[in-house]
């Protein structure tokens, strides 16, 4: 009886959730969309690699990729002195710095895109609201009580959440952002933080699209040779019926 | 079993175009696992261009840089030195840097782009020791007069002070001169031409 | 057989080295019954994914670096600024997979076709030594990227050895060598992944070989071909190994190569089930990931172990779910192989147990919730069921078979 029950709460929850922000948005990602990546690059150069790193990427390599010359990536991307283009993206914050600013130290962002998906990113990046209740005057959604300062708050603006009481309980249906506090509207703000997203989905695998590319040759190539196996075969195979 | 139905030429001709196909993909595939043994990213990174400041250089004074896990040597030759260059002709085996040890911006009497500074990889070209400097005093074995260079130890070899290679000595080329740019009047690139070349 | 010799180098080699003959033997003179079916591809490329994992272990290994600072680093090296070290390193995690779902689908044709029955039941019991020996490998293969699942997985998995009673705890302790999972299991279980295991497979997969080689294959009919000879000695339902049956394997070799392609360039973590996600976070001893499963192929086994509400219990029955395809060919006491021409009951009976394994590997994957161990408690049920109906139901005369026929049937 008590499954039955659980069952039917399982069946019964989405009903009741109803109108309610989905908890995780969707990003489409694309290793092939340059003008994106090099948006996103530029964009975590200045905002996250404050405390963030992606150290397991070198700036050269983030060039070639996204097509971008090592003139532009030391001017746009390298901000730390003395760093050479061949260099990993290091920031100059030491861990413990980090611990007695955050409390934790801010996480090497290189794979995070495997690690949780890209839409756990975007998602983060798009639902910090103001809750005065913390010390950074944000919290968010997906990670509850994050430790992290709502860093593109100029560009997104102050959002805060819209509640709606629903069967008795308050129901988060939506965000609203104040006017005039953010630099971007909303689909600009979605683009930014599409672009950022995209750009860690690259750091985490940036063979990405070189593989896919690759891939089609190989299929086209193993297809040939079966279609020739089978040929073969059918020849050879005259003698046994 | 019966081969009656068999079309011969074609079976042949199957069987050729299969291991064609076959000896095509393995060559293919051979490649990323030869690859695989090529400096990565992490052995370019750390092979990659060396900046050098040479404001502090003074004449006679020899600085030592890593380039690729290599020595590389820069030397400010004195106006001795480089009157001893055209000197001792003759004595060299390849004076006039005929063997492609070098730039060719660099193929001349001092093998360097300007007289004064030498830039040099500091390997023998026998068996790879790295020499020792002997601007002064003159090296063991060293019947004649010394103009200062360089002494291999492992083998005794000589090199005169623009690693150009004596006569009769185990070494049989001049010293290699990396690529190099002056980026200012103060800054070497070692490592790469001006034109970007490695 | 005339022994006709050639000149030349094989003339030379063959006066000191059985080169020919053993061409002879094993490939160009081994008849093998013409009617093998789809099922008969698993066996060749079982061999091929040995082949494929020994060379791209073999290159992994040149830049792997086993210990606990740098294994995580230096895997993400290898895929980063080693050229072309991705995709050696996704042929690797793939092909861990595909041994396994080509071994679990090779083992399932035995079941069928009833490959394990006299006389070939030492083939068949190599043939589990591989797959105790691969479950072995792969579990030990996938501690060395060193990151979160590697490390809760494998203490999950020592902590089972633990639970034996007595020596348990000073059993997982000399396991890992160390009080909790470390360095020094890391490069214990290096050794063992690199060297010491995949020399016995591939030692065993010889005897494997060399045991179906001596007693001949088995077919879809369940037929000893070996029976009806021509005037020359050879079965007249057989067809020489080469070059028949190497040209129909090429097909299977390319389609394989087809579908592993896809994985490799396209979806190299198979959402998750091959290269699971918290993989992608360095082993943290401090913190557990909020689910941990074991990768999909052990996920049977383990569903096994969690429906037992024991820790011991578990472990012994997933131990003996492994063990009792060991004895396999004396539990079943049919006097027909193949399901062809097998009773009704027992056709049934072996695609319960398909599903019921399916189901477990389904299960294992999932949180122990209250319904999944439900489930997961029939799924044992029905795997151990299996072996238990199949020996009352032959050993008692229950199988009621249909006639088998002199020759195969194509």
């Amino acid at each position: 009886m008590k499954k039955l029950m659980l069952m039917l709460t399982l069946v019964l929850m989405p009903l009741t959730a109803w109108g309610a922000v989905e908890s995780r948005m969707s990003v489409d990602v694309d290793p092939n969309d340059k003008p994106s990546l090099q948006r996103g690059a530029k964009l975590f150069a200045n905002y996250c690699m404050a405390c963030h790193e992606a150290s397991l990427i070198r700036y050269n390599r983030i060039g070639q990729d996204l097509g971008i010359d090592d003139d532009l990536v030391e001017q746009y991307l390298i901000f730390k002195p003395e760093t050479q283009i061949q260099e990993q993206m290091t920031n100059a914050m030491s861990e413990s710095d980090a611990e007695n600013w955050f409390g934790v130290p801010a996480p090497d962002l290189s794979l995070t895109a495997r690690r949780h998906g890209p839409d756990y990113i975007y998602t983060f990046l798009n639902r910090f609201y103001v809750d005065e209740g913390t010390i950074t005057g944000f919290n968010n959604t997906v990670i509850g009580g994050t430790a992290m300062p709502h860093v593109l708050e100029t560009l997104q603006g102050r959002q805060h959440p819209v509640y709606e009481e629903r069967d008795g309980e308050d129901v988060l249906v939506g965000f609203e952002v104040e006017e005039g506090t953010g630099t971007m509207d909303e689909s600009e703000y979605r683009q930014a933080t599409r672009d950022l997203t995209n750009f860690l989905d690259y750091v985490a695998e940036p063979i990405k699209a070189e593989r896919q590319r690759l891939g089609v040759w190989v299929l086209l190539f193993f297809g040939v040779f079966t279609v020739l196996a089978y040929f073969l075969k059918k020849e050879y195979w005259k003698d046994v019926h | 079993m019966n081969q009656e139905g068999a079309d011969k030429s074609r079976r042949r001709f199957l069987t050729a175009a299969t291991s064609v196909v076959g000896g095509a993909g393995a060559a293919f595939l051979a490649v990323p696992f030869i690859s695989y043994w090529r400096p990565s990213a992490r052995a370019q990174a750390a092979g990659a261009p060396v900046e050098v400041d040479i404001t502090g250089l003074e004449p006679g004074e020899l600085i030592n840089v890593k380039w690729r896990g290599d020595p590389v040597w820069l030397f400010r030759r004195t106006d001795e030195n480089l009157e001893d260059l055209e000197g001792i002709r003759d004595r060299l085996r390849d004076p006039d840097s005929d063997e492609p040890q070098q730039p060719e911006y660099a193929r001349n009497t001092h093998r360097s782009i300007e007289p004064e500074l030498m830039v040099m990889v500091g390997i023998c070209t026998h068996l790879g020791c790295s020499p020792l400097f002997r601007p002064d005093q003159t090296p063991e074995g060293m019947d004649g007069e010394w103009p200062g260079g360089f002494f291999c130890p492992c083998h005794g070899s000589y090199f005169d002070l623009a690693g150009r290679v004596f006569r009769g000595v185990p070494a049989d080329k001049n010293m290699e001169v990396p690529p190099y740019y002056f980026m200012d009047d103060d800054t070497v690139l070692v490592g790469e031409d001006e034109e970007g070349d490695a | 057989m005339s022994e006709t010799r050639s000149g030349g180098l094989v003339g030379w080699i063959d006066d000191r080295f059985p080169l020919t003959k053993m061409w002879r033997e094993h490939v160009s003179e081994y008849y093998a019954p013409k009617n093998f079916n789809f099922w008969y591809y698993f066996g060749s490329l079982a061999l091929l994914t040995l082949v494929i994992q020994v060379v791209s272990g073999i290159f992994l290994t040149m830049n792997y670096i086993p210990s606990g600072d740098r294994a995580f680093e230096s895997v993400e090296y290898i895929m980063r600024d080693v050229e072309w070290g991705w995709l050696i390193r996704y042929i690797h995690t793939t092909g861990a997979s595909a041994f396994f779902v080509v071994v679990y689908l090779h083992m399932f044709r035995a079941l069928m076709y009833g490959s394990y029955q006299k006389p070939r039941e030492l083939l068949w019991i190599f043939g589990c030594l591989i797959f105790v020996l691969l479950m072995a490998e792969a579990f030990m293969g996938y501690m060395l990227p060193w990151g979160q699942m590697s490390y809760w997985g494998g203490q999950v998995i020592i902590s089972l050895f633990g639970a034996i009673p007595v020596i348990g705890p000073d059993l997982a302790l000399w396991i890992r060598g160390d009080y909790v999972i470390s360095e020094a299991t890391l490069n214990r279980f290096f050794a063992l992944h690199v060297v010491a295991v995949p020399l016995v497979i591939i030692f065993l997969v010889v005897a494997h070989i060399l045991a179906l080689h001596e007693v001949g294959s088995n077919n879809p009919d369940g037929i000893d071909i070996k029976k009806n000879k021509d005037a020359n000695g050879i079965p007249k339902d057989g067809i020489p190994f080469h070059p028949y049956y190497t040209v129909k394997d090429l097909i299977g070799v390319g389609v394989y190569f087809i579908l592993f392609s896809v994985v490799v360039f396209y979806i190299p973590d198979f959402w998750g089930m091959f290269i699971e996600h918290p993989n992608f976070e360095e082993a943290n001893p401090q913190v557990t990931p909020d689910h941990i499963a074991p990768v999909w192929y052990f996920a049977a086994y383990y569903a096994i172990l969690r429906a037992i509400p024991d820790t011991f219990g578990g472990v012994l029955a997933m131990g003996l779910a492994v063990m009792i395809l060991f004895v396999l060919p004396w539990l079943d006491r049919g006097k027909v192989r193949s399901i062809r021409y097998r009773g009704l009951s027992f056709k049934i009976a072996l695609g319960i147990f398909a599903v019921g394994f399916m189901l477990l590997t389904y299960l294992g994957t999932q949180p122990a919730t209250g319904l999944n161990t439900m489930l997961s408690r029939l799924g044992t049920v029905i795997y151990f069921g299996y072996f238990i109906f199949l020996f009352v139901y032959t050993a008692f005369g229950l199988e009621r078979t249909k006639p088998v026929p002199e020759r195969v049937t194509s």
